[in-house]
């Protein structure tokens, strides 16, 4: 009784959820990230290599995420002297939190979010591109060539497919009808298909050429093969990343797969229904426990789409690459768009 | 405070949760690491050659057009957002409007795309 009326009034005040979120914010970024890495870059990318990839710590390598952190902690911190210091180490500041500022519109169940913004997905669309000024600020600061040029193909690839992926989402909002990430979920649990409202109305049925834009263009935005020509490590090593020592390397790459674990969340919000199972009434109270296990199922399937891709392809050149998304993506994003709307406004 | 400043006081927490995992795992770090600088450690980084000339180097021209033309696409998309959460109410006439604005944007992708600007080499 004590426990519950102390618990009433630690959620009734606002630090007590906000303290709440904070840890569940913490474990919805690292989460994600440490599963993917050990999952698919250790495992399956090993799997698909004919290879078996760690084995050694803990049982089938399931440690080896511990051991790695563990090793890049003891490394030395290396400044070069030509580096702009403040801004050196300033960028991995700004890649990590644009991170966290992305995970806060994602809702996990009726009552499960972090923060109910009405602009939700625009919101998180705006502090995606965040990430691009602490890679640029990476590329500069390091005072070194190959960083300079990876910091310049980082930008300009990010903000080419920084269009695609807007305008693939404007199909949904058109869909939708608004921009609250709560609401989109809603919207596609109490959706109909022409008239048939049998399993709802999951966007990725009604917005197949916008799922695939949005998968390409986060693909690229995630500087994932074979979009990695801002990292191509046979010509410019690790790009904006090359510099970089020890843990401060290490926060670039948490950085990477956290924002791939949260886009994927993104990805199955808009398309897949988020927190929702077709066929379920969204209202049920179970969501709230289900809600983030169905989240975290859907993103490990959106993952490994992501991943797939990566072992699959080879790279593309900066041409190529600018090409497919100034060429193809939007001009078939717009078209999209315009479909999406005559369809809206005569059914 | 209202809601609404609330919702926002949450970003500025987790912006600042960003910061603090960064800063942890540094501080954290800087008690583990060795510190032994000397001068070839401090170099910048050339394939093992020493390196030459300025570090900061010029880069293609093309970066900065492609910049151009992200700015003229980005405005487009803060115009389109919030028709886009308003057709149902704006029907036929909300379509059309938006597509002579759409087919203006793309004229200006397609005189780009003429003028051999999208073209790298």
């Amino acid at each position: 009784m004590i426990l519950a009326s102390w618990l009433d009034t630690v959620f009734d005040s606002f630090w007590g959820p906000t303290v709440f979120r904070s840890i569940g914010g913490l474990a919805a970024v690292l989460l994600p990230a440490g599963a993917i890495v050990y999952l698919y870059l250790f495992k399956m990318m090993s799997f698909m290599q004919s290879r078996l990839g760690p084995t050694e710590a803990g049982p089938y390598g399931s440690l080896q995420l511990v051991a790695e952190v563990g090793k890049w902690l003891q490394k030395e911190d290396i400044f070069p002297r030509k580096a702009d210091r403040i801004v050196f180490a300033a960028a991995p500041f700004v890649v990590l939190m644009s991170s966290f500022l992305l995970v806060l519109v994602v809702p996990f169940g009726p009552d499960a979010w972090f923060v109910n913004l009405d602009t939700g997905i625009y919101f998180a669309l705006a502090v995606s591109s965040v990430s691009v000024i602490g890679i640029l600020m990476a590329g500069w600061a390091s005072a070194s060539k190959y960083s300079m040029l990876g910091g310049l193909r980082a930008a300009a690839q990010l903000i080419a497919y920084e269009l695609p992926l807007v305008l693939a989402v404007i199909g949904v909002v058109i869909q939708a009808g608004t921009l609250n990430m709560q609401d989109i979920v809603l919207a596609q649990a109490e959706g109909e298909i022409f008239g048939w409202g049998g399993i709802g109305n999951p966007f990725i049925l009604t917005q197949l050429l916008g799922f695939f834009i949005f998968m390409v263009a986060m693909q690229a935005e995630l500087t994932q093969p074979p979009f990695d020509m801002p990292v191509a490590e046979s010509e410019i090593v690790t790009g904006y990343m090359t510099e970089y020592s020890g843990i401060r390397f290490l926060l670039f790459f948490i950085g990477e797969f956290a924002t791939a674990g949260i886009f994927a969340m993104i990805a199955s919000v808009l398309f897949l229904g988020g927190w929702w199972v077709p066929g379920l009434d969204p209202d049920s109270n179970w969501f709230n426990v289900l809600g983030p296990l169905v989240m975290f199922a859907k993103v490990i399937v959106v993952t490994f789409l992501i991943f797939w891709f990566r072992i699959t392809y080879p790279r593309f050149r900066e041409d190529q690459l600018q090409k497919l998304a100034w060429k193809i993506l939007i001009p078939l994003s717009l078209a999209n768009i315009v479909a999406t709307g005559i369809l809206k406004v005569a059914f | 405070m209202s809601e609404f400043l609330r919702s926002y006081l949450v970003v500025a927490i987790f912006g600042g949760l960003g910061i603090l995992l960064v800063g942890a795992f540094i501080g954290l770090a800087g008690l583990l690491r060795p510190d032994k600088p000397n001068e070839q450690k401090l170099k910048t980084y050339e394939s093992g050659v020493e390196p030459t000339g300025s570090m900061w180097s010029q880069a293609n021209i093309r970066y900065y057009v492609f910049a151009l033309l992200f700015v003229l696409f980005d405005v487009e998309a803060v115009f389109i957002f919030p028709w886009a959460t308003r057709l149902e109410a704006y029907g036929l006439f909300g379509l059309v409007e938006m597509a002579i604005f759409v087919f203006i944007l793309l004229l200006g992708l397609v005189y780009a795309w003429r003028k051999g600007m999208l073209k790298w080499v």
